[in-house]
């Protein structure tokens, strides 16, 4: 139960991009970054995995244990983290080869079933569907067994349908975990998170969520209502269409 | 056995498509059997030089397979190192750029002076052909691994050499592979050239002296020989190419 610790403000090169953040993000429950595109929601993902980019951080990110946060944090991005040539067995352990570890085949295995790709194992990734994809993805991510996940945009690219089942997926099988999501899907926000916050050049401001349990109903009337408040609070930053 | 054949039997009827054109051009134009042969006269010159024809292309498709083995090695090592290091980078890779520019088949020559008439010539100047394309396609491989896996790499803290051999050398195979296609493509004009320049034995030998001597069927069927070893180096180097995992 890693707790997370984030102020300051964040830059892209010589312009701040958002100013005055202040998260505290809880060991063992979901944290949701939503912002819309270009916010710099994907720089603090790769700023929190310790992955260099034009980012900097001016102030402190830290765990609450006091341990460095490298090599603690799993990271999975919208896609293109799999590897074309290796099979499914060999994408979920090629942490533990890239480390020098003897890669544990039979628990690849098990959480490959465990995702719902049972019998796929041999295949590549390029025959599977974008779902299967992100199924594989995120077998990894629990195959690393981090005290951190990250999820960076994790189903944007999937359909409606594919997306609301690997939430709750997700929701699942990472229950438990540090999981900080980014997102700019208001009903991805309203369904998984414990904590959640609107990101804006300004800083971080804490929403409100509905009382349900995590992975959140997204027919329940609480969800739709609080969606609707997210998307009338999304739109002012959208250039208003004036027919 | 139907689809395998399919393509074979379409090959079999272009050739002979074309086998017949010769024909028709040579009879139409009546043009003298010292200038032009038929396809006739070919392959009986063929048939009756065929051990002299066996013995110079056993020389030529040595040197050619020795010099492509050779030149495609020493580019895997060069890519290899200059993808793990940064000062070789520094020193070698404008070298590599500048070699680029120079026409190796021009240094043939130099290379004949320098080697003699023998072997040693022929497999210098194919491997050094094969050399540029097949280092600069590796390398390019080798550096161009996506970002996505580089951010893994990062996270999963793979050290330089388990990042080398995991992830930039499987993604750089494809990028080899169209290398050797290259390499297929050059080697044998470098093993002709290299004979050409000066040589007592090979197809490219026994080409000039058939030329020399009037000889013009006998050039053509050394030609022919010549042309099935560059289909069957092409084949092999296909076949290779093919078991190149990843994206094509």
């Amino acid at each position: 139960m890693t707790a997370l610790r984030l102020r300051g403000d964040l830059w892209m090169g010589a312009a701040p991009l958002i100013r005055g953040l202040a998260l505290e993000m809880p060991g063992g429950v979901w944290s949701c970054l939503l912002g819309p595109s270009g916010v710099g929601k994907s720089s603090l993902g790769r700023l929190i995995a310790g992955l260099p980019g034009p980012h900097r951080l001016e102030g402190v990110l830290e765990a609450c244990d006091g341990q460095p946060l490298a090599g603690r944090v799993a990271m999975m991005a919208q896609g293109g983290q799999l590897l074309p040539w290796a099979d499914l067995v060999g994408n979920v352990t090629i942490g533990a080869r890239l480390r020098g570890a003897r890669p544990d085949t039979a628990r690849a295995r098990a959480l490959l079933a465990e995702v719902g790709l049972a019998g796929l194992e041999a295949r590549r990734p390029d025959a599977l569907s974008g779902g299967q994809r992100q199924r594989v993805a995120l077998a990894r991510v629990l195959m690393e067994d981090c005290a951190v996940v990250v999820l960076d945009e994790p189903f944007s690219a999937l359909d409606t349908g594919t997306r609301l089942a690997m939430q709750d997926l997700a929701a699942r099988v990472l229950k438990g975990r540090t999981v900080i999501v980014i997102t700019h899907d208001p009903l991805e926000a309203i369904r998984l998170s414990d904590r959640a916050w609107l990101l804006g050049p300004a800083g971080a401001e804490a929403l409100a969520l509905p009382d349900a349990p995590v992975p959140r109903d997204w027919r329940a009337p609480q969800t739709l209502t609080a969606q609707a408040a997210l998307l009338g609070r999304l739109l002012p930053v959208a250039p208003a269409c004036a027919g | 056995m139907r689809r395998l054949n399919v393509p074979l039997l379409r090959g079999l009827l272009a050739l002979c498509f074309a086998l017949a054109l010769w024909q028709g051009v040579v009879w139409i134009s009546g043009v003298p059997r010292f200038i032009l042969p038929g396809p006739g006269r070919v392959g009986a010159s063929l048939w009756s030089n065929a051990p002299l024809l066996l013995e110079h292309a056993r020389f030529t498709a040595v040197n050619l397979l020795v010099g492509l083995a050779a030149g495609v090695g020493l580019g895997v090592v060069t890519a290899l190192n200059l993808a793990v290091s940064p000062g070789a980078r520094l020193l070698l890779r404008p070298m590599l750029i500048f070699a680029q520019a120079v026409p190796v088949f021009a240094l043939a020559p130099v290379l004949t002076l320098w080697l003699g008439y023998g072997a040693a010539s022929k497999i210098v100047i194919v491997m050094m052909v094969v050399y540029f394309p097949v280092t600069s396609a590796f390398f390019d491989g080798l550096m161009r691994l996506p970002a996505p896996l580089d951010d893994l790499a990062r996270m999963m803290r793979a050290t330089p050499l388990r990042r080398l051999v995991l992830l930039q050398v499987p993604n750089a195979l494809p990028s080899l592979a169209s290398g050797l296609r290259l390499a297929a493509v050059y080697a044998p004009f470098a093993v002709i050239i290299g004979e050409w320049v000066g040589s007592s034995r090979g197809l490219g030998y026994l080409m000039l002296m058939a030329n020399g001597r009037g000889q013009t069927d006998l050039m053509f069927a050394a030609l022919v020989v010549l042309a099935a070893q560059g289909l069957a180096l092409f084949a092999l180097m296909e076949a290779c190419a093919r078991r190149a995992p990843g994206p094509p």
